[in-house]
């Protein structure tokens, strides 16, 4: 018997691509322009997304028989600030100088569209296991387009990765900056971001006719 | 068999294959078509896109044969102040020479190669995956590029800069005549914030400063909006007629004030531009330059304000510096992307003016403004027009409430209805 049962599968694996919450469903994006000039930063804004997404989504699912359906939104605003807060404190006992870089925007993910949306559209109706699977599925999605940002980002904008120089020194002109090569500033700011977004989409689109709307 | 009806059965034998729409690009490049319309009213004219695209291409030559010989002309000049020698420029004694053409068209025409044949290729690419006809929007783009970069811009990024313009610039609207920002300006944006170090400062205006630099025959030659933007007008050695005429440095093709003239009154006489557009735009820049002589006047700033320099620039000649004669005669006027209405012509063109000489001030990284204030004014031209035709409906709407409607029935019920409707 297989772990997980087909619902379940999809579950995680439809976000990933032809659900994806970053190029289908659109949600995201301000995080997704902000913090993905460097790799590192995007890696672990999708860490922490995936956390605050993952058990979110469990305990609204355990108390979705509980909140009165009036005041549901302020609860779930109560669950994210508090998961929220936990990851923001872990970070800066953690990784300091990473919390820095990220700054406001570990705050922000409290209005990060996509959780809100996914705690009203799934987590209210669904047991806590599919809830779990919902909420990272849709995280790994949106941190999956976060990463491809933020490596084609960091690899034309700094010519690094992690930090590390992969296509050589541009001071003492080692590598590809050996035979003329620059670094591509545009890509280091948030238009850049926002253009890579599009061509994401662009190219899903044109392997998935499917996704392509109507007009 | 002509090679006219020759290429006429090509065409005929590859309908329908992938490959056609380029090979019908290059066949109506050379002929008009075999095809006739054959029913329905319709005009024969022979201004079609193709030759409008020309006649834009024709009022450029000038500036770019001028930007060949300058570009040799400032290099020399500047390995001669290099050594103490200023140089006084004299079209015929020391501009129009073989030396000065043979440096500046090796310098120049790879530009406008790399320019063309990379726009082209993802102009056609597109042409084939899509299925469509190849556009002639590149022909004119094409030729743009080369003169409003920097002489030195390496090739490679000029490619760059070129597949991203044509591409998100153009393309992704849905190609010719559907984009919202002029590509040429996409282009030379890309370029600014890209490789910031390639577009300003004073080593990239001039052939080989960047290469010399730091050894004993540096050189360097800074635009004058450079030299007034870091308060040094007392540095430099141009004179009024050298901006107007154009022995200054500067991106290729923006030199020349006067060609730029000429070539826009070729292209009002031909009716290929907007008169509207380019009056508006130097008024717009003569107003900004006014309130700021003004602001001077007055004497609300002081020398020691680092926008003292620019501020205190007579208004008039910010006319003759810099990009912005270039902008408002060719690229402002680009059809396309500019407002459509005659009123909306007025205040785009306007604003073009106005926008450019403030950010030219205002901008601490870079003393030039001309091609952001044009991409600015191209995304607020579809609102302008808007208004302008919101206005004219509401306009109408007034008249047509206010008409007096006189029935054909007697005198008595004309006044009847004249007293209910005004």
């Amino acid at each position: 018997m297989a772990l997980l049962s087909k619902k379940d599968t999809s579950l995680i694996l439809d976000p990933l691509a032809d659900n994806n919450p970053i190029t289908i469903q659109v949600l995201g994006i301000c995080s997704a322009l902000a913090i993905t000039a460097e790799l590192k930063a995007s890696i672990v804004m999708a860490l922490s997304v995936m956390f605050v997404l993952g058990m979110g989504n469990v305990v609204i699912s355990l108390m979705r028989n509980i909140i009165p359906s009036k005041i549901r939104i302020i609860v779930q605003l109560v669950v994210v600030a508090a998961l929220v807060i936990m990851v923001d404190q872990v970070l800066k006992a953690f990784a300091y100088e990473l919390s820095k870089t990220l700054s406001v925007f570990v705050g922000l993910i409290i209005t990060n569209c996509i959780i809100m949306g996914r705690f009203e559209a799934f987590a209210l109706a669904n047991g806590p296991w599919r809830s779990f699977l919902d909420g990272i599925g849709n995280s790994a999605g949106y941190g999956l387009i976060l990463i491809i940002i933020g490596f084609f980002r960091e690899l034309l904008g700094s010519g690094t990765l992690l930090g590390y120089k992969v296509l050589g020194d541009p001071i003492e002109k080692t590598g590809l900056y050996a035979i003329g090569y620059e670094n591509n500033g545009f890509m280091l700011l948030s238009p850049m971001a926002l253009i890579v977004v599009g061509l994401i989409i662009w190219v899903q689109r044109s392997r998935n006719k499917a996704l392509i709307e109507e007009n | 068999m002509s090679l006219k009806s020759n290429l006429h059965n090509l065409k005929e034998k590859y309908k329908g294959k992938k490959m056609a729409p380029a090979f019908n690009a290059i066949h109506t490049f050379l002929y008009a078509p075999n095809e006739t319309t054959h029913s329905g009213s319709h005009v024969r004219a022979v201004d079609d896109l193709k030759r409008t695209m020309n006649t834009v291409i024709m009022a450029l030559v000038p500036v770019l044969i001028f930007g060949i010989f300058n570009a040799g002309y400032q290099h020399y000049a500047a390995v001669d102040a290099a050594n103490g020698v200023v140089r006084q420029a004299s079209l015929f004694g020391n501009f129009l020479t073989w030396e000065n053409f043979i440096m500046g068209a090796w310098t120049v025409l790879p530009l406008v190669i790399v320019s063309y044949a990379v726009g082209l290729a993802v102009e056609f690419l597109f042409a084939v995956i899509k299925g469509h006809e190849v556009e002639e929007g590149y022909l004119v783009t094409g030729m743009l590029v080369p003169l409003i970069v920097p002489i030195d811009t390496p090739l490679w990024m000029l490619a760059v800069a070129v597949v991203f313009g044509v591409v998100i610039g153009k393309e992704v609207f849905g190609g010719t005549g559907m984009n919202i920002l002029n590509p040429a300006l996409t282009i030379r944006a890309f370029l600014f914030f890209a490789y910031p170090t390639w577009m300003s400062g004073d080593k990239v205006w001039v052939h080989q400063a960047v290469d010399l630099a730091g050894g004993p025959d540096a050189i360097s030659g800074e635009t004058i909006l450079g030299y007034l933007a870091q308060g040094k007008e007392a540095e430099m050695s141009y004179s009024v007629s050298d901006m107007f005429f154009g022995f200054i440095p500067g991106s290729v093709g923006e030199t020349s004030t006067i060609l730029i003239l000429l070539g826009g009154l070729f292209l009002i006489y031909s009716k290929i531009a907007s008169w509207r557009i380019m009056v508006s735009a130097v008024i717009g820049a003569l107003v900004m330059g006014l309130i700021f002589n003004g602001v001077v006047d007055a004497g609300w700033i002081t020398e020691t304000s680092k926008f003292y320099g620019l501020m205190s620039f007579a208004f008039w000649q910010h006319l003759i510096v810099g990009g912005l004669a270039f902008g408002i005669v060719y690229m402002a006027t680009d059809p396309v992307t500019g407002a459509q209405t005659n009123k909306g012509k007025w205040y785009y063109g306007f604003f073009i003016g106005f926008i450019s000489v403030l950010i030219r001030v205002f901008n601490p990284a870079y003393p030039e403004g001309v091609f952001l204030a044009i991409l600015l004014m191209n995304v607020f031209a579809p609102t302008i027009d808007h208004y302008v035709v919101r206005g004219n409906i509401n306009k109408r709407l007034k008249r047509a409430k206010n008409a007096t409607i006189l029935p054909r029935d007697g005198e008595g019920k004309a006044q009847e209805l004249k007293a209910e409707t005004v």
